[in-house]
């Protein structure tokens, strides 16, 4: 069941619910009570992306159409992948495998567009010995779209793989990631932040399975949410019989800045090996009121303390981008959205109605 | 000449129960005060009253800043008109760098008074003096506000902002608690200063030994809410010689 097999052959009975546990917090079943239409040819050209200055190769999907011939993307250098809807239709498609081998690819895949579209896509990626593979995932949609992004990574042993998703929610929007993990020198970073306001909701869903000896995953999701905005965090690291000496740590902490918000996070850990170093921590508050008056009273209004103070909770996520050009980009976008004037709620829930 | 600060009769309420119960000061421009008391008496709270921190209510009583209705300005406000709190215990701030803090509040000030804001050459240049005359590492302005830092390097760094605010007027709150005796020196240098016939000082203490160092044109007794006793330096050594006692039996 999936929301593409649902577009796929127009059958709502095969939209995730709430009854599949990890699609509890996102039910699409209920969400959606008809499947629009299949959406058309993108008319016209987009303008141009946020990252495509920085890449080499740029890929755009657009309204679930790869474009012809289906590239083959280069397995090094920095590579655009735009995710682009037009118009209120229904659209899915698959890339992949995109192979790295053992090359250094870095990834700036954007979602992007304007419409009330549904719709799904799955990508594949391997990252071979010695290669890397750095994901950056800017997740910028109507408030309006139904969005679900589906990942899967297979790492082999040697292998590096890190990854960003920013995501300002939509009227349903999920960025699931899952990795295979072999351990074996093999380094997972997966970080994420979410910044939902209006009456958007994002869901940052990851697996990581280690299968074997000595892997290495750190991940840190941060979330801001305001207005009616509903951030879910499901973070999932499965330990293996037999992956002994995995060293993974999980942190998910949340900023709650409105009564109607809602957070729901589910942070597991499953460890069916022995000599594992794992630790998770959770948090979801509001804003330090001391800190506030402290700011205040240093002469700083009320709402650009609070834009100062979430701006510097959510930094430390941006911080650990590698690549420098979009980590200053997302840094701009993200301070963008945390402005006094338009706080992650307003400025993402402009069109809400 | 009016006084800069004038309080008269102000009583406030924390959380229902009675904190001032009618405490009455004027401080001139250009003067030093010292506010003294025991544990409980209310220093804290007089200095988070004129602050402007929520949860102090006030329940009679009037405070005038420069001739203005003090109580009806926001904290912010209240900054901006040159008011520095040096807080007891300063505020962690994670994720904000020293210097972005500092340079933010300067300008939001700044702007808020109508004043262009200070281009960040400038800035930096200001604060590295001043951060040396403190003896402040420079590279300290680059981490996180107060995180992690000692007790001692929080209160050298309280009066590093009040250096770069150039308050009006400065309430010193316990500023000496937690120093040993070359930081309460060097903190007390970096107050003598500011001393300026344009700039009041609050002085709030619970020990005389600050006051050593930064000698009050006057000294008041708080107890219990109330200004009990007032006089010159010379009173600060007679509470220190003779306790607070004396005083604790006051009629509220």
């Amino acid at each position: 069941m999936s929301l593409a097999r649902a577009i796929e052959i127009g059958d709502l009975a095969e939209l995730p619910s709430r009854r599949d546990e990890d699609w509890r917090w996102s039910d699409l079943r209920a969400l959606i009570r008809e499947l629009p239409a299949k959406s058309r040819a993108y008319a016209g050209a987009p303008a141009p992306g946020l990252f495509e200055h920085l890449a080499q190769t740029k890929i755009a999907i657009m309204n679930g159409r790869l474009p012809e011939p289906v590239p083959r993307p280069g397995v090094s250098g920095v590579l655009a992948l735009r995710i682009i809807a037009q118009g209120d239709g229904a659209h899915a498609a698959h890339l992949g495998p995109i192979d790295v081998g053992g090359a250094r690819l870095v990834l700036l895949e954007t979602y992007e567009g304007d419409g009330d579209h549904v719709s799904e896509l799955d990508l594949s990626f391997v990252v071979g010995a010695g290669g890397s593979l750095e994901r950056i995932v800017l997740c910028d949609e109507p408030a309006g779209a139904v969005s679900v992004s589906h990942a899967e990574v297979s790492l082999a042993p040697g292998a590096r793989f890190s990854q960003t998703v920013i995501a300002a929610g939509a009227k349903r929007q999920r960025i699931e990631t899952r990795v295979s993990h072999p351990g074996g020198g093999a380094a997972v970073r997966l970080d994420g932040l979410y910044l939902v306001g209006g009456r958007r909701h994002a869901d940052l869903t990851t697996v990581v399975t280690h299968t074997g000896i000595g892997g290495i995953t750190d991940q840190l999701a941060k979330g801001v949410v305001s207005d009616q905005g509903r951030g879910v965090f499901q973070g999932r690291i499965i330990v293996a019989a037999g992956a002994d000496r995995t060293d993974a740590r999980m942190g998910h902490h949340a900023l709650v800045l409105s009564d109607r918000a809602e957070v729901d996070a589910k942070p597991e850990l499953e460890i069916f090996a022995d000599d594992v170093a794992c630790a998770h921590a959770n948090t979801v508050g509001a804003l330090d009121e001391d800190a506030l008056f402290y700011a205040a009273q240093r002469g700083i209004p009320e709402p650009q303390a609070r834009s100062l103070l979430t701006q510097a909770f959510v930094g430390e996520v941006i911080d650990r981008i590698e690549h420098a050009g979009a980590r200053e980009i997302i840094r701009a976008w993200v301070a963008e959205r945390l402005l006094p004037s338009s706080r992650a709620g307003e400025g993402a829930g402009g069109t809400d109605g | 000449m009016s006084p800069m600060l004038w309080i008269d009769n102000l009583h406030v309420c924390v959380d229902g129960k009675p904190i001032l119960k009618g405490l009455s000061l004027e401080l001139p421009a250009g003067e030093v005060h010292a506010v003294m008391g025991p544990n409980g008496a209310g220093k804290s709270t007089l200095s988070y009253v004129l602050a402007g921190r929520s949860g102090y209510e006030v329940t009679q009583g009037a405070v005038a800043f420069e001739g203005e209705d003090l109580l009806a300005l926001s904290p912010s406000e209240r900054a901006a008109r040159g008011i520095f709190l040096s807080f007891q215990y300063p505020i962690e701030i994670p994720g904000v760098p020293g210097l972005t803090f500092l340079r933010t509040a300067l300008n939001a000030q700044r702007k808020a008074r109508g004043e262009p804001e200070v281009a960040a050459p400038q800035f930096l240049k200001a604060i590295r003096e001043q951060a040396a005359a403190l003896k402040i590492d420079f590279e300290m302005l680059r981490r996180a506000l107060n995180v992690g830092f000692s007790g001692g390097e929080k209160k050298r760094m309280e009066i590093l902002q009040m250096a770069v605010l150039t308050p009006r007027f400065a309430i010193l709150d316990e500023t000496d608690s937690g120093l040993d005796i070359d930081a309460l020196r060097i903190v007390a240098a970096g107050v003598e200063a500011m001393r300026s016939p344009q700039r009041s000082m609050l002085v709030i203490t619970h020990y005389q030994r600050l006051l050593d160092h930064i000698v009050p044109d006057r000294v008041h007794v708080l107890s219990a809410g109330r200004i009990v006793a007032s006089g010159g330096p010379e009173l600060a050594r007679r509470l220190e010689r003779e306790g607070y006692d004396s005083y604790a039996g006051e009629p509220a």
